[in-house]
């Protein structure tokens, strides 16, 4: 097989984690049937929504931010070459080194070199979705090299063998009582009687933690911003796990997606305002550390930045949907949606859930590899709304719907009821065919979901048209 | 050819002549507002931070006991209560006494820039205390104007109240791995 | 004023109650209606299923019908939506200019029924009476998709005998989206568990709102629940009249 070289391309098959084992519909359904996800969830999202809002609404201009946000953004894209190209330019002129990964295969290649040139078998990790969606961890271990996941949720997650359901709180299905029930389980020296109080909770991973963190000689992190003009990288975090990662080892390995570029110093004024209030409903996050390349006598002296395409050049490439790539990963678009709320993110597939990942994933993938994606969503629009970017969500479903494989009966049924529609004499009379369905209690495939839990309308005995024309 | 001109040449080929549209900067700007030191208050009280008020640091901070404490090495020697020892290793200490570079008030951050009266990331990051003292003309009025008195070739640290997290049904929770503890002394010149 | 109904195809055929209303109301209110005859379907379904190839047909149709008139009124929101939202870009992706140009020519002149009566007809109080207890649910594409804010709510205030009770969570999506309650049926089903939880917890009689499609979903879930609470449409009540 021959590839045009240069052409965009989707995230390869068969490494990382962006593709489900099975369609949303089906995913969903289980996950409907757990009540307990369905309470954790709803109870998260609807604390998360009324914290956002109020610190939202303390901002005289939030929309003023969100149109500068998303300019921003769409101006980024627009230079894309050029700014990471100065990006690199920059952080190479602080003593950082900069590397180029095609796909997941490759970043995974590199960073693995990049511990194993080091000596250290062990790396502890801040929170990131660009090494999860990649699946670097898998690498890691498949080398011999063991990942520790630093972040409380991160930890609850890769502690309970689990998978992250959240952009932001990837633990976000488990409550207190299911975490105490982990760390009871899989901490090692946890103290037997630990209850599930919140802060004793936070209080066990910070013991647990401790050791590792001043031990361990490498880190690998993602990012939330670099900037261009000074090639400045900016990771905002919570509980400080991301300062010790960043600053206690001796080698730094970041990799982050290549959309993450902003162009200059001052454009991260309007994001450090947007993302806080939008992701986890703070004024501000507790801790935002930036660094420039390499600070002698402060902080990691060997610093790499891996930059991942895998798949974002083929969004970029697709002009209604490459807005998908101005995302901050602030997760406000999962706590409104409706659908999220009921199925939580494992019925997504991919890292990444909830409606970014809707339009997202399927476009880093292609959409025949996440052909479900595009329907989960009942179009209501609260996303659009959410979006601290304001990212056209529902349009780009639309779009995507419109690219996606379609089912051949559901082909014929579409084209016919056009055909009808577009005929007013043939449509008057499958108006009065439908009376027909007067009786019906059950419909058959695929109109029985309907019918599964909502009864039919009663056929009215005319037509308004037919009414209108007695009148 | 390398990754870096297969990425640069798919990121080309897809964006096509697409132009970057303008950004409107219509939003509160640097300089547009007072700052105002009340609300610097109120915020770091209400994400959980100890405000203390007065020119005495020294006499604030003996209040405190802060016990093994480390210190920056170009911190104002009038800061340190008198006899009191201070540890070379931050590994070994209890509490940090550091300046700050600026304060915003609307969300009650401080940030720290690596100055000699701030020290190294990992001073302030190892103890379980952290003191950082402010002075009003560090005072800014949003985020806006702090990044526009920062130089980001500094290795910078945003601190919003002490460590917290909010992984455990999405409530904020104060205490994980940074200090557990922030206090903020705020001088009145 | 001459007003072209758009009427939706579903009322013209499951709830002309709906449609017929809106014609009492705006004539009650003096005006003339009118209905083309051409018209059918916006082709919303199709365009939100993924077969915009299969609507472009149906939004020619569309525009052909209505580009005569100056003011046309739908009583749905979410048809409103389509013709404002999406229509044009049918024409462009399809590579008809001329098309789209029209189709936001007509856009332009179409409302939802709480838009043409508050903003062009400046009418908040259309002299109904409806002695009941009822509850509005603001549908998600009035109210994120075209916008129509409290104006529902203003003439829902004004309604004679009418006692307007809050909806909790109102905002959130009762679960319909067109094809969405069949292929998500599961999740759908549980929007709307939640949806009628909310409308029972009110005790009204009466759950409205200003698109069908929505009130048959959350209807079809009551009726199946054996509840006793109806669905109606807010054309009907604004329609009904002491004298009805």
């Amino acid at each position: 097989m021959s590839t045009f070289l240069g052409m965009p391309t989707t995230a390869p098959r068969g490494v990382g984690h962006l593709r489900g084992d099975e369609s949303f519909p089906d995913a969903a359904r289980k996950a409907l049937g757990n009540e307990q996800l369905r309470r954790n969830l709803a109870h998260a999202t609807t604390t998360i929504r009324g914290k956002s809002g109020a610190v939202i609404a303390e901002l005289p201009d939030w929309q003023e931010l969100r149109s500068a946000g998303s300019a921003l953004k769409a101006a980024t894209m627009a230079r894309l070459p050029e700014l990471l190209e100065r990006l690199e330019e920059n952080v190479t002129a602080a003593g950082g080194v900069v590397h180029w990964a095609a796909d997941a295969t490759e970043a995974n290649r590199i960073v693995t070199g990049l511990v194993e040139a080091t000596g250290h078998r062990r790396v502890i990790k801040v929170k990131s979705m660009a090494t999860q969606e990649i699946g670097l961890n898998e690498a890691l271990e498949a080398a011999g090299i063991a990942p520790v996941e630093t972040d409380l949720a991160e930890l609850i997650v890769q502690l309970g063998h689990d998978k992250p359901s959240h952009i932001l709180v990837p633990a976000i299905h488990r409550n207190r009582t299911e975490i105490r029930d982990i760390f009871l389980r899989e901490m090692p020296g946890v103290d037997p009687a630990l209850t599930d109080d919140p802060a004793t909770l936070a209080a066990a991973a910070r013991r647990y933690l401790r050791e590792t963190f001043l031990s361990t000689k490498v880190a690998v992190s993602g990012a939330n911003f670099a900037v261009a003009e000074t090639g400045t990288l900016a990771v905002l975090e919570s509980e400080g796990n991301g300062r010790m990662c960043l600053t206690l080892p001796d080698t730094l390995i970041t990799v982050m997606g290549i959309e993450k570029v902003v162009p200059t110093w001052r454009d991260l004024e309007v994001f450090l305002q947007l993302l806080p209030r939008a992701s986890t409903g703070e004024r501000m996050n507790p801790y935002t550390s930036m660094w420039t390349g390499v600070t002698p006598g402060d902080g990691p002296q060997e610093f790499h930045l891996v930059l991942l395409d895998n798949g974002r050049t083929a969004v970029l490439a697709d002009e209604v949907g490459r807005q998908a790539l101005h995302c901050i990963r602030c997760s406000a678009c999962l706590n409104v949606c409706p659908v999220y709320e009921r199925t939580g993110g494992h019925a997504y597939g991919s890292v990444y859930p909830g409606p970014i990942g809707a339009v997202l994933s399927p476009q880093l993938t292609g959409v025949a590899d996440n052909a479900s994606l595009p329907y989960a969503s009942s179009l209501c629009g609260a996303c659009f709304d959410a979006c601290p970017v304001k990212i056209d969500i529902p349009s780009i479903l639309v779009h995507l719907r419109n690219e996606a494989p379609h089912p051949r009966t559901e082909r014929i049924a579409m084209a016919a009821a056009a055909y009808t529609m577009d005929h007013p004499a043939l449509y008057a009379r499958a108006q009065h065919a439908a009376k027909l369905s007067r009786h019906a209690r059950r419909l058959p495939r695929p109109l029985n979901g309907w019918t599964a839990s909502r009864d039919l309308p009663q056929p009215p005995p005319e037509t308004f048209r037919d009414w209108w024309a007695g009148r | 050819m390398s990754s870096k001109d297969l990425i640069l040449g798919r990121i080309r080929a897809a964006l096509g002549d697409t132009a970057a549209p303008d950004v409107p900067r219509t939003y509160r700007r640097a300089g547009t507002q007072c700052a105002d030191v009340e609300r610097l208050v109120d915020r770091l009280v209400d994400y959980k931070a100890v405000v203390h008020r007065g020119s005495d640091v020294a006499g604030i901070v003996a209040s405190l006991e802060p016990g093994r404490l480390v210190v920056p090495p170009g911190l104002d020697p009038a800061w340190l209560p008198p006899g009191m020892a201070t540890v070379e290793d931050e590994h070994d200490a209890d509490a940090v006494l550091t300046a700050a570079t600026v304060a915003i008030a609307e969300t009650g951050t401080i940030v720290l820039d690596g100055s000699p009266d701030q020290g190294r990331r990992v001073i302030s990051l190892l103890p379980d205390l952290h003191i950082c003292v402010v002075r009003p003309d560090q005072v800014v009025a949003a985020v806006p104007d702090a990044i526009a008195r920062l130089d980001p070739r500094r290795p910078l640290t945003w601190i919003s109240g002490p460590s917290a997290t909010s992984d455990i049904e999405l409530n904020r929770v104060e205490g994980v791995h940074g200090p557990r503890r922030l206090h903020v002394i705020l001088t009145e010149r | 004023m001459r007003i072209a109904l758009f009427v939706t195809c579903l009322a013209d055929t499951m709830f002309p109650a709906a449609a017929k209303a809106t014609v009492t109301l705006l004539e009650r209110l003096g005006h003339e209606v009118v209905f083309p005859p051409g018209q059918t379907c916006c082709g919303q379904m199709h365009i939100n299923t993924g077969y915009q190839k299969d609507a472009f047909p149906l939004v020619r149709r569309h525009v052909r019908t209505f580009a005569p008139y100056d003011v046309i009124v739908a009583p749905s929101g979410s048809c409103v939506g389509s013709v404002r939202h999406q229509h044009a870009m049918v024409a462009r992706n399809a590579g008809d200019l001329s098309l789209a140009a029209r189709a936001e020519d007509v856009a332009g002149r179409t409302y939802e029924l709480s838009e043409l009566l508050v903003d062009v007809l400046g009418v908040e109080d259309v002299g109904a009476s409806y002695p009941h207890r009822v509850t509005y649910h603001p549908t998600c594409h009035s109210l994120r998709m075209i916008r129509v804010g409290d104006k529902p709510l203003r003439l829902l205030r004004h309604v004679r005998g009418l006692e307007l009770v809050e909806l909790p969570a109102a905002e959130q999506c009762c679960g319909f989206g067109g094809t969405f309650a069949l292929k998500n049926a599961d999740t759908s089903a549980a929007m709307l568990g939640d949806k009628m939880r909310h409308v029972l917890e009110t005790g009204a009689q009466m759950c409205t709102a200003g698109d069908a499609s929505c009130l048959m979903h959350i209807g079809g879930g009551l009726s199946r629940l054996g509840s006793d609470v109806r669905t109606v449409h807010l054309a009907e009540i604004l329609a009904a009249s002491e004298a009805s």
